[in-house]
């Protein structure tokens, strides 16, 4: 088959790389680029843990053709963190315990970020509402968002 | 239509582990010449935190900082044998195992420091940080590093240890067939509060109040998260979760998780937790296991907070809309119960 070649921003670098058609996003971040943090769960948008940002908006990475993402930028929890500092929302789902066994936090942590970006002061029915597509099978929904609401509050504050 | 709140109770004995051919499970124990150490299990852990409480329960054990311990789950063909992750066993039989394996490894490691301070072993402690010292006498030292080098490079010494912790098989009286089918039980009581729409059937949680003693809870943050998402598993498994119409055929089930219901982040509800510490006499530090009690009271809880609610006894889960429903028809309609 022919390789596509596909270039984009990649957490602020650009990547060039060579696809077959009908790659998806999540095997090219993991397999082609070698980013892990998008994991795969479902592979069918059933769970939310591959969860990226393409130019800022949620998307489903093992629903996206990555031929879609040219000359787009994507984000992923690689890029989360600023230099040596966990991004605000890392330290909360830290403090707050809210990682279990861990699986779904990449998704969760991107499905917050997509809100706090469009939405600096979120009540608890928009961060139940911006995670309800990401499942946790640990069901630890509760410290997941009270950690949200607490990035919100410390970033209002600060 | 009408939503209709009721309350209900439910309170389990749990038994820690198997007795199923004495349940057994091995820990191995070595230094590393960094003086970190190393725990070699071949116990799973899934997300519960065994890796976590077996690291602290080696290093409370060691007299080391909790950073020296790595815990190496890797892999089941070399590693020493466990009978896996399941039963609400980990904590209780791997830490008791892990305890084992620690305490014969301290002994070498103070036999060497013994040696490098040319004292007594019977006179050194472990500071808790790294250090090994002559008690009352806090300046004459040595670190676990330099202890771990003389041991590899001069003395000739592993420093190691072996553990194994295996609950012996209880006799049957044969006349009344009585025997002790577990060393220990943890106990549990939980309140759920519903709310049921006699329109729909549906049925919503409002909060939850439970009660756990589970021996000493060894990592307290991780029994809470352990009991709010167990709790959580029960309130799936008593309202969403099944493979049906036609299970075990699995015909026109669920297959994945967008047909398999399970609850979302806009299902939960408050849930207050207290953790009742009696310390179990064989637990390793006391600790039994919160496991998979966490899940367990709140299936009778619910259905006994729906009969609350509305006078319907569902016994078939996971209790649907559509059997609430035709049961409520069944009986002409809701009856609540005297709250409770």
């Amino acid at each position: 088959m022919t390789k596509i070649p596909l270039q984009f921003r990649h957490n602020g670098r650009n990547v060039a790389i060579f696809v077959d058609g009908g790659t998806n996003l999540l095997v090219a971040l993991r397999e082609l680029i070698g980013d892990m943090t998008p994991k795969f769960g479902c592979g069918q948008g059933g769970c939310g843990t591959c969860s990226v940002l393409v130019d800022g908006e949620l998307h489903l990475s093992c629903l996206t053709l990555a031929e879609t993402v040219a000359g787009r930028s994507v984000e992923t929890l690689d890029g989360m963190k600023q230099g040596p500092n966990l991004h605000p929302l890392q330290r909360a789902f830290a403090d707050n315990f809210a990682a279990q066994c861990g699986y779904c936090t990449p998704g969760m942590l991107m499905a917050a970020k997509a809100l706090l970006d469009r939405n600096p002061a979120p009540s608890r029915t928009d961060v139940i509402e911006a995670i309800s597509g990401n499942i946790c099978r640990c069901t630890g929904y509760e410290p997941i968002i009270n950690a949200i609401l607490a990035a919100a509050g410390g970033r209002a504050s600060a | 239509m009408t939503r209709h709140r009721g309350r209900g109770m439910a309170s389990i004995n749990y038994p820690i582990g198997m007795n199923l051919g004495g349940d057994p499970s091995q820990a191995l124990v070595h230094s590393n010449p960094s003086g970190k150490f190393t725990v070699a299990l071949s116990s799973i852990d899934l997300g519960q935190g065994m890796k976590s409480v077996t690291r602290q329960i080696c290093a409370e054990t060691l007299g080391v900082p909790v950073e020296d311990v790595y815990v190496d789950t890797a892999d089941s063909d070399t590693g020493p044998h466990c009978m896996g992750s399941f039963a609400s066993r980990g904590t209780h039989r791997v830490g008791n195992a892990v305890m084992a394996a620690a305490r014969e490894a301290r002994g070498v490691m103070m036999e060497a420091a013994a040696e490098e301070l040319e004292v007594n072993v019977a006179d050194l402690e472990t500071d808790g940080r790294g250090n090994i010292h002559v008690k009352g006498a806090p300046h004459r030292s040595i670190s676990t590093k330099d202890v771990a080098i003389a041991a590899q490079f001069k003395q000739g010494k592993t420093i190691s240890g072996r553990g194994i912790f295996l609950v012996p098989l209880s006799d049957v009286d044969p006349e009344t067939g009585e025997m002790s089918p577990a060393t220990c039980y943890a106990h549990a009581c939980l309140v759920a509060e519903v709310e049921v729409d006699d329109e729909t059937g549906e049925v919503a949680m409002v909060r939850m109040d439970s009660a756990y003693e589970l021996g000493r809870a060894l990592n307290p943050r991780l029994v809470e998260q352990q009991l709010v998402g167990g709790a959580w598993m029960g309130v799936s498994h008593a309202l969403y979760e099944t493979p049906e119409p036609y299970y075990p055929d699995p015909v026109h089930g669920p297959r994945d998780f967008v047909e398999y219901l399970m609850p979302g982040p806009g299902d939960i509800c408050p849930h207050d937790i207290a953790v009742l510490e009696r310390p179990a006499p064989d637990g390793p530090f006391g600790g039994k296991g919160p496991g998979e009690m966490c899940a367990n009271p709140v299936l009778p809880a619910v259905a006994n907070a729906i009969f609350n609610a509305v006078g319907v006894r569902i016994d078939d889960l996971p209790i649907t809309p559509e059997k609430v429903l035709r049961a409520i028809k069944a009986q002409g309609g809701a009856r609540p119960q005297a709250r409770r």
